[in-house]
């Protein structure tokens, strides 16, 4: 169960514990409470990370579920405050909301092949689900880890994968979008792994995490080869201010990505990746 | 699993050819041959008469584009199951892109102007060939339109947003006062009257 914050606007301070560069833009903290105890989250809930006198950000949690006493957050250093997060050492303290959010039901996908579809850092958000998967192995069919990443040099977690692809019970299947001939794995867009298949679609559970376009693909690349739109889940990013559902800067249509989201069942939301005013 | 033990069989089982009617799969195995690449070897390469296609039995293959001085880029990457090469189906006829092995692949290769001859021959078949092709090209289009998305890129740098944001400034001017400068303004006009 997750331990309840006294307020949701309140900032929490956090020690890092540990800083890890991930690639030349991305990097992972381990982050600790000050005043010490546990930090519960559910797969591919997120926190607002906050840099004392910077400003926040919405950051997705990337650690273990079952691990609650280090909260973990891989970030890509890409504006003005998550380049400051990138500036901070281990020692140093920063404040926390959350976690907020929805998140990738896993239970549900207990007796299905259960199908990972990841793009670029969007593998982030769909780490915890995955450990979830891996801790209750025994309770899907397949479980495959379908990731694509734009060069060799930007694949995320390369030693974890690596690692995963080690196991027996485990499929990890990665492409890049360009490479030269000193790579040796798949090359082409993340969707070509999902038309290759090696699950049952009409058994699967699938969680998409990527850049939007990327989802939106993978999303039709899955329906079209069978699996039931009602039995994919996306995580979409929207302008998360507030963090639970109060301000509206995350609206999405009819949802606060903050609150209903970040992670959608993609046949409630499919119309809505439509529409290009969004 | 049987292993198949004549070339009718290979192509019944490989899912490029999943269906096919005996019929037009027996004019196919005539111009169909067994092939076996070595890690390293070349399927085909660019600018070479199309004169062959390959369905993946077995292994990866890299289709690339090569550069002058520098390590061929590889733009996709063809596996079991999967087809390779089309430029034989489109005039007039020339490879626009090298097909490497990067594992030991085994194939079955076509003889391009032995099927384009009976699909011309026979219509069915050349219905069936062209039906199974273009989800194929649409889908590698569509795919490699993803790819020059460049989606994974990071965004550009908030210093270059900036800067356009100032030259969009510069060229306003006059028009894109803050408000401060406007308030400014009007305590003097208030002072003046």
């Amino acid at each position: 169960m997750n331990a309840p914050l006294p307020d949701p606007m309140v900032p929490v301070p956090f020690r890092i514990e540990k800083v890890r560069r991930d690639l030349s833009d991305t990097f992972t903290m381990e982050l600790v409470p000050e005043a010490g105890g546990e930090f519960a989250f559910q797969p591919g809930q997120f926190n607002m990370l906050y840099v004392f006198g910077v400003g926040e950000v919405p950051i997705s949690i990337s650690g273990d579920p079952a691990d609650r006493s280090v909260l973990v957050h891989t970030t890509r250093s890409v504006g003005q405050v998550t380049e400051a997060l990138d500036a901070l050492k281990p020692g140093d303290s920063l404040g926390v909301r959350g976690p907020f959010g929805t998140s990738w039901p896993v239970e549900s996908a207990f007796g299905h092949d259960l199908v990972f579809v990841a793009g670029g850092v969007g593998l982030a958000p769909l780490r915890p689900a995955i450990y979830q998967a891996m801790a209750n192995r025994e309770r899907f069919g397949r479980v495959i880890v379908l990731y694509g990443a734009r060069t060799p040099e930007d694949i995320l977690y390369k030693k974890e994968l690596e690692r995963w692809r080690g196991r027996f019970d485990l499929d990890v299947l990665v492409t890049v979008d360009r490479a030269t001939g000193r790579w040796g794995g798949n090359v082409g867009v993340v969707t070509n792994l999902v038309a290759r298949g090696g699950f049952d679609p009409l058994n699967t559970t699938s969680f998409v995490c990527g850049p939007e376009v990327m989802m939106r693909y993978a999303a039709q690349a899955l329906e079209k080869k069978g699996v039931d739109t009602g039995r994919i889940w996306v995580s979409v990013e929207r302008n998360m201010k507030c963090g639970c559902g109060l301000c509206g800067h995350c609206q999405w249509g009819p949802h606060f990505t903050c609150k209903d989201g970040p992670v959608f069942r993609y046949d409630r939301v499919a119309d809505l990746f439509q529409i290009r005013e969004l | 699993m049987v292993k198949p033990d004549n070339l009718a069989g290979v192509l019944q089982e490989h899912p490029f050819f999943q269906g096919i009617a005996p019929s037009l799969r027996d004019l196919l195995v005539g111009c169909a041959a067994n092939e076996r690449f070595e890690a390293g070897s070349m399927l085909f390469r660019q600018g070479d008469s199309a004169d062959k296609f390959y369905l993946i039995r077995s292994g990866t293959v890299a289709i690339e584009i090569d550069q002058p001085a520098r390590p061929p880029i590889v733009v996709e990457t063809i596996t079991e199951g999967e087809v390779a090469g089309w430029s034989w189906l489109v005039p007039p006829y020339r490879l626009t892109f090298d097909a490497r092995a990067l594992t030991l692949v085994r194939a079955l290769s076509f003889d391009a102007q032995c099927l384009r001859r009976k699909m011309e021959a026979e219509p069915a078949l050349g219905y069936d060939v062209l039906r199974r092709f273009l989800p194929i090209m649409a889908h590698r289009l569509s795919a490699s339109r993803l790819q020059m998305l460049d989606l994974y890129a990071p965004p550009k740098p908030a210093k270059v947003k900036k800067e356009k944001a100032e030259k969009a400034a510069k060229k306003s001017k006059g028009t894109n006062r803050s408000p401060d400068a406007r308030l400014k303004k009007a305590k003097k006009k208030d002072a003046k009257s």
